[in-house]
């Protein structure tokens, strides 16, 4: 047995590897890419490999991801792939002590020493290669030029890490703001790096000798320098070792050495025949078709929905311009008097916009003549502030009015518009001729053009193609309707189970569908949609989406035929307003030169990344701010903040010397509310009370290496920064309560917190080793009244200092109390200061709901500041609630900070200067119960209801297009 | 302040309307609605399944919602809309705690969903010690909930033996062939005896116990698999995508801690609030005797399967209470709270090493009692291997298989290695 070749398969999520060892010696190896074609690409490499050894006999055993269902169907030995690993390290380099494996899907750490400790990336995690090829597929460039790019970087921009969404949403900012993509490819491998550490590391220390396997780590130069700088190693403790592509097939051909072996030709006949045996485990969907006469009248029906067209060498007079500067692509639409087209352009705009807008322009000018004059110009999307200040563009509306004003002129009584694009869903009701209710899709739920064109590639396909193939396929996989990196998995498990690439592509469009439907509109039934839909943006193109679309609402909708131009349309109807155009002149166009630079905003706290566009005519335009602060503009109207009172008045709360040393609080979750209330009661009792500082990324950063479940809330997860920092600073007793119990406010049927607020101190303790170095006190204690207080927190104290005594206990606490209660009375007073302010001035109030840690300005991401830049007066749910009554609402109301949301959402339904916009933590659980009922409460009283979901992501620009929409919508309803 | 009004479950209901029961503990359940026939209520325990299910309960409740909340208000629409029931004559019941963890809003998610479907005359019954409604035609009698008490404890003792024996049955099926005979005959039993006498229960017990016993075995030495984590997805193959199956497909054991812990769980915690927080001595003047009662019970059950010499006992509820003792506050109650963490120690005290902690995605209290307290257990059980497995309607079940794959590899080569080591030491004594 031992003399025979031994052979493992290895088949992960996008390719096969084979290596054959007698004994210890490998004598054959080989990759190969397999395109979903699982077995038949297996076999092509088993035939090859056939022709090349000569042996009738071998042992084998599978591994991999995508090879459990061959091996099954097969009747073949298998071995986890993390297993196969192991054994490989034990044999090949056994003093290895950490093992970091990232492959096409998955990622994987192994801990040797102290029993082996191995662990993969859950269902929800970013951070592996086919993240890497997505962000490529961004970058418009290879994974290898994306890499070699990389390693010119200068500088690292802060990308939330855990799924590809999340990152697209940073990455396509900094791209359309000009940051050089050689800093940006860094930045992902940074983002894979920190997802590696917070997703699997959790917390446990990296000693000794740390070996990288996989193919991402053994192909990407760059990565590893991300690695070994953040990990601190150096050329001895990193190991990259020449097998790297082939650990997991390795291992596995040494735990086949214990099967007995077979005849090679039976091995093919196995896997050969197991195509036979193989049952259909995914769930199929009917066909998009029945038949191609079906086809037939589909598209001809969709063919009316049409604009004229003009060529351009032929018509003179006057035209207008539309440009939609997305996400990632540009269009350009150029309109005669009567509405036809004279020119379009529709393109991806390759990270730089500004040249490719000048390209367009120089080419108008020329087929123009001087026959036709740009009488107005409008530009709208990601971009339109760029462009706005590069090319002198009149107007800039914000996309959804756009899309409003294309769709009307295909139906004129449009009542719902959906717009599928390459990033991202926005969909939204019109009512009584004005846009009312805007969805667009959250960070998490993305499932959007460039999602599809991401998986035509992994296939091997254009869109094109990758489209055309779905829309006969016979049984289409059900995927669901959930974010990507779900999707991924399904996609691998329809692999698996044997599903054609048609069958996938038709799978993919149906449930883009789905997730547009139910996750974004979140519709019971297709009535809720309307009666006259019309549908657009660039993914409507394919025809699969648009029919499973169909078959979805069960009914017929309109797509134009420029469903990917109506954004840059509608710009151009809305630019006829305009009587004379500014935009740079043929002449000027000539001399346009465009630079970029990036810098640090250290305005405040938040530290921007800056970028400052400077343009031929010595003007700048600088974009990433989060607030005007930084940009030395003189128009600092008084803003009135509530968010920006808070957070002063917490930072009021100063150390005073005592006698009785430092206690340290740290400034997260329910400090927020009580910090006062704390710092008076150690104050009173001598002791000298330091809060950490409010947050900002490094803070983050500090103490992710901790944090033992990366789907908790950022809040909750940024809180173990705050323990570090407290203990850097030398404080050796740290105080942060356990409250099952929050304060009672009287206006809710109970009062509890959530279970991360309520206990988190448990989790700080168990997972945080700096903390067994200090005294960290958390009793459990109710907030209900000073008694309560007392009796709860008293044997903490005393344990302290046997010299407190219970009356100065019970003294402090009444003082304590005063003070939460001065602080809560401030809030009030100064919400209703606001309210008349913005009366007085004629300003539209934004209730900027959420929890009171949403003030934290790295939680919040400054968006206070940015309602507040576009116009509005910002209150706190807690300055205004006490001015409606207590609510009725159909769910357990039994949340003290959640309750406060029902009464605010009250309050905004009786004033119509007043809105309310809610901000939700990502992960948190409560909110997806009140979310709904505050939605509501708004719309049973037709007052808009905006959510912003937020996490680790560090860029507001859906953030603004969501706010400028609802002020778009607010003007127009007025 | 939440909304009071709802539809009641009035008295003429009784005798015309099917109340559907979701499908989250199959044994126990199916005990519980026996017993419920023979108070003439037409309970049925929905047996659906299927990815639809899922589906529907996306389309009626908030996506974001937790997965068990998904899947009962899904099994329910699925049910109404399937015409099989006539909506006017069904009515629904859902068992749930209270507490700070979201997962207390069911009975509100379910009526929200109803609503959306028009059909929000179909009442809902809440089941729940701590928050009852009054329903006039559903009420619970001391009788009842003695009733029920002992359908729990049949319960966990079927559960417990079958999981004992499947993996190791000579012709596959007989164990729960054997269980679903004895769930039908001891439902029916509880319901129609007048008066119960706990010596014909624990006569019961023997016997259940003597008739596995007969299942014809063929033992080997499986890997044992605690399987612990949020309730619903814990127990409810429907949600875990009948992950005991799944361990058993793969030579390994599982070993489930019952329900009848969890119950002692809500008593003790009401004790323990009591005594933090020196409020409410009623509660505690009613919990302590109900705690020491249900204890008791526990451990009747729990001698007779030691006394079987084949089958293996339960750990004392009391030890179980002091294992997670400086590891996590017993304050920590909102969803399985502290229990969680005392079931992981347990079964890795008890030389169940290899631990799958399931929950639904975004779980909030297993944040900090399942995943935020591996590490500490670690440091105190250093061979225990725990694996985190998040259930949600998009998550891929190859990715939570291949993840519990992994964990039985580790296993079976740890017990290898164990067995090589006595085998040599045994060598070295001759």
């Amino acid at each position: 047995m031992n003399h025979s070749l031994s052979l493992g398969i290895d088949i992960g999520s996008t390719t096969t590897k084979l290596i054959l060892l007698d004994g210890e010696k490998v004598i054959y190896e080989k990759y190969r890419r397999h395109l979903s074609q699982v077995r038949h690409t297996t076999l092509e490499m088993l035939r090859e490999m056939q022709n090349d050894i000569h042996t009738d006999t071998l042992s084998v055993t599978v591994s991999g991801s995508a090879g459990m269902g061959l091996a099954d169907s097969a009747g073949l030995p298998f071995v986890q792939e993390v297993y196969a690993t192991g054994e490989v390290v034990e044999h090949k380099a056994p003093d290895t002590k950490v093992v970091i494996e990232l492959g096409g899907e998955d990622a994987k750490v192994i801990f040797f020493g102290g029993g082996v400790d191995e662990r993969m990336n859950g269902s929800c995690a970013g951070g592996t290669g086919a993240f890497i090829d997505q962000m490529a597929v961004l970058l418009n460039m290879t994974v290898d030029e994306m890499d070699a790019e990389s390693l010119k970087a200068t500088r690292i921009y802060p990308i939330a890490s855990r799924c590809g969404v999340f990152a697209k949403t940073d990455i396509q900012p900094l791209l359309n703001q000009g940051a050089s993509k050689a800093d940006v490819a860094a930045s992902i491998f940074q983002a894979v790096v920190n997802q590696t550490i917070t997703g699997l590391i959790q917390g446990r220390k990296i000693d000794g000798k740390v070996m990288f396997l996989g193919g991402p780590l053994y192909y990407c130069q760059g990565l590893k320098k991300r690695f070994y700088e953040t990990l601190n190693l150096n050329e001895e403790t990193a190991v990259f070792p020449e097998y790297a592509l082939y650990s997991v097939a390795m291992g596995a051909a040494m735990v086949a050495k214990n099967h007995e072996p077979i005849p090679f030709s039976k091995l093919i006949t196995q896997i050969e025949n197991s195509a036979k045996s193989e049952t259909h485990g995914t769930d199929r969907l009917p066909p998009l078709f029945e038949n191609e006469a079906q086809y037939e009248e589909f598209t001809t029906r969709h063919n009316k929905a049409n604009v004229d067209n003009i060529d351009i060498s032929k018509y003179s007079g006057k035209a207008w311009l539309g440009i939609d500067c997305g996400s990632t692509t540009t269009k350009l639409v150029l309109i005669s008097e009567d509405k036809s087209i004279l020119y379009t352009y529709y393109n991806s705009n390759e990270g730089n916009p500004v040249s490719l807008v000048r390209d367009q322009l120089r080419e108008i000018y020329r087929l123009c003549e001087n026959r036709i004059t740009i009488c107005g110009s409008c530009v709208t999307g990601y971009g339109e502030e760029l462009i706005k200040h590069a090319f002198h563009i009149d107007e800039g509306i914000v996309e959804t009015i756009a899309h409003y004003t294309a769709a009307k002129h295909f139906q004129p009584d449009v009542d719902f518009i959906l717009d599928i694009g390459g990033q991202d869903i926005k969909c939204f009701k019109i009512r009584n001729g004005a846009i009312d209710s805007i969805m667009l899709n959250e960070a998490c739920s993305s499932g959007c053009g460039s999602f599809i064109e991401t998986f035509a590639k992994a296939m091997g396909h254009d869109i094109a193609t990758f489209a055309k193939l779905g829309i006969f396929a016979s049984a289409p996989v059900n995927l669901g309707s959930r974010c990507t990196v779900f999707m991924n998995s399904s996609v691998k498990q329809s692999q698996k189970d044997g599903a054609t690439v048609e069958d996938i592509s038709a799978g993919l469009s149906v449930s883009v569908v789905k997730n547009a439907i139910y996750k974004v509109i979140r519709a019971v039934s297709p009535e809720e949609l309307g009666k006259r839909i019309v549908v657009q943006g660039g993914t409507f193109y394919n025809d699969a989406v648009l029919r499973a679309f169909e078959n979805e609402i069960g009914s017929d909708v309109i797509r134009p035929s420029i469903a990917g131009l109506m954004g840059a349309y509608g710009a151009a109807i809305h630019s006829m307003k305009v009587k004379e155009s500014s935009i740079l002149t043929k002449s000027e166009l000539l001399s346009f030169r465009h630079e970029s630079a990036t810098t640090v905003c250290k305005g405040c706290a938040n530290h921007c990344s800056l970028t400052v566009n400077r343009f031929s005519d010595g003007k700048r335009y600088i974009s990433g701010n989060k607030c005007s602060k930084g940009l030395n503009s003189k128009s600092e109207e008084e803003q009135v903040n509530l968010y920006q009172f808070k957070r002063d008045y917490l930072s009021s709360l100063k150390p005073v010397k005592g006698t009785k040393g430092k206690i340290g609080i740290p400034m997260a979750l329910s400090t927020y509310e009580l910090a006062p209330l704390w710092h008076t009661l150690f104050t009173s009792l001598g002791f000298e009370v330091h809060f950490s500082k409010l947050s900002n990324r490094a803070t983050y950063e500090k103490g992710q290496f901790t944090i033992p479940s990366d789907t908790a809330c950022y809040p909750a997860k940024i809180m173990h920064g705050h323990m570090l920092e407290l203990i850097q600073d030398g404080i050796d007793t740290l105080f942060y309560p356990g409250l099952t119990y929050n304060v009672d406010e009287k206006a809710s049927d109970n009062h509890y917190n959530c279970p991360v607020v309520a206990y988190y101190a448990e989790l700080l303790n168990g997972n945080m080793e700096e903390l067994s170095k200090v005294n960290f006190l958390y009793p459990y204690l109710s907030l209900n009244n000073e008694k309560e207080l007392f009796k709860t927190i008293y044997p903490c104290l005393n344990n302290l200092d046997k010299n407190i005594s219970k009356s100065d206990v019970k003294s402090a606490i009444s003082k304590a109390f005063d003070a939460y209660e001065k602080y809560k009375s401030t809030i009030r007073e100064q919400g209703e200061k606001a309210i008349l302010y913005a009366k007085e001035h004629k300003k539209r109030i934004m209730i900027l709901a959420g929890r009171p840690y949403h003030i934290d300005p790295e939680i919040g991401h400054g968006i206070d500041k940015l309602a507040s830049s576009l116009g509005f007066v910002v209150v706190s749910e807690d300055s205004i609630c006490h001015l409606a009554d207590v609510q009725y609402v159909n769910v357990l109301d039994q949340w003290t900070f959640h309750s406060r949301l029902y009464r605010a959402a009250a309050y905004a339904v009786k004033h119509s200067d007043t809105e309310l916009v809610q901000l939700v933590s990502f992960g948190c659980g409560v909110d997806a119960i009140t979310t709904d009922e505050v939605r509501a409460i708004l719309e049973e009283n037709n007052k808009y209801y905006t959510q912003i979901k937020i996490d680790e992501i560090t860029n507001l620009g859906a953030v603004k297009i969501r706010l400028r929409s609802l002020l778009g919508a607010l003007e127009e309803r007025s | 302040m939440q909304n009071k009004s709802f539809v009641p479950f009035t008295k003429d209901m009784i005798k015309d309307y099917t109340i559907l029961v979701p499908n989250m503990l199959p044994m126990h359940f199916k005990l519980i609605s026996s017993v419920m026939k023979t108070y003439g209520y037409n309970f049925e325990l929905l047996e659906t399944d299927g990815p639809q299910i899922a589906e529907t309960g996306l389309k009626y409740t908030h996506n974001d919602t937790c997965y068990p909340a998904i899947l009962v208000v899904g099994q329910f629409m699925d049910a109404l809309l399937s015409g099989k029931y006539d909506p006017h004559k069904t009515a629904l019941i859902m068992f749930q705690t209270g507490g700070g963890c979201r997962a207390s809003n069911y009975i509100s998610l379910i009526r929200k969903a109803l609503k959306k479907a028009n059909m929000e005359y179909v009442p809902v019954i809440s089941f729940s010690f701590s928050n009852l409604e009054n329903h006039p035609g559903f009420s619970l009698s001391i009788r009842k909930l003695r009733q029920m008490i002992y359908a729990v404890l049949y319960g966990d003792l079927l559960m417990n033996l079958t999981n004992q024996v499947r993996p190791f049955e000579v012709n596959k099926g007989d164990a729960e062939k054997l269980a679903l005979k004895w769930t039908d005959k001891l439902g029916a039993q509880l319901g129609n005896t007048n008066t119960i006498r706990y010596k014909d229960i624990r006569k019961n017990y023997e016997e259940i116990v003597e008739s596995f016993k007969k299942i014809e075995l063929n033992r080997f030495d499986a890997v044992k698999v605690g399987v612990v984590g949020e309730i619903f997805v814990k127990y409810s193959p429907l949600a875990n995508n009948d992950l005991e199956r799944f361990i058993i497909s793969e030579g390994g054991q599982p070993v489930i801690p019952g329900l009848t812990d969890f119950c002692l769980y809500c008593v003790y915690n009401k004790i323990v609030d009591s005594k933090i927080y020196k409020r409410n001595l009623l509660q505690l003047m009613i919990c302590s005797p109900a705690y020491k009662y249900l204890n008791k019970k526990r451990q009747h059950l729990s001698d007779v399967l030691t006394h079987s010499d084949v089958f293996e006992g339960l750990t004392s509820f009391d030890d179980v209470i002091a294992l997670s003792k400086g590891l996590i506050n017993q304050a920590v109650q909102m969803g399985e709270g502290w229990l969680l963490t005392s079931e992981m120690v347990e079964l890795a005290d008890s030389g169940c090493k290899n631990i799958v902690c399931t929950q639904p995605f975004g779980c909030l209290p297993n944040h900090i009692c399942g995943k935020g307290m591996m590490k500490p257990i670690k440091e105190i059980c250093p061979d225990v291997n725990i694996v985190a497995i998040d259930y949600d309607p998009g998550a891929s079940r190859v990715n939570q298989e291949n993840r519990l794959k992994l964990m039985l590899a580790n296993a079976k080569k740890q017990q290898k290695k164990h067995s090589q080591k006595e085998s040599k030491s045994q060598y070295a004594t001759v």
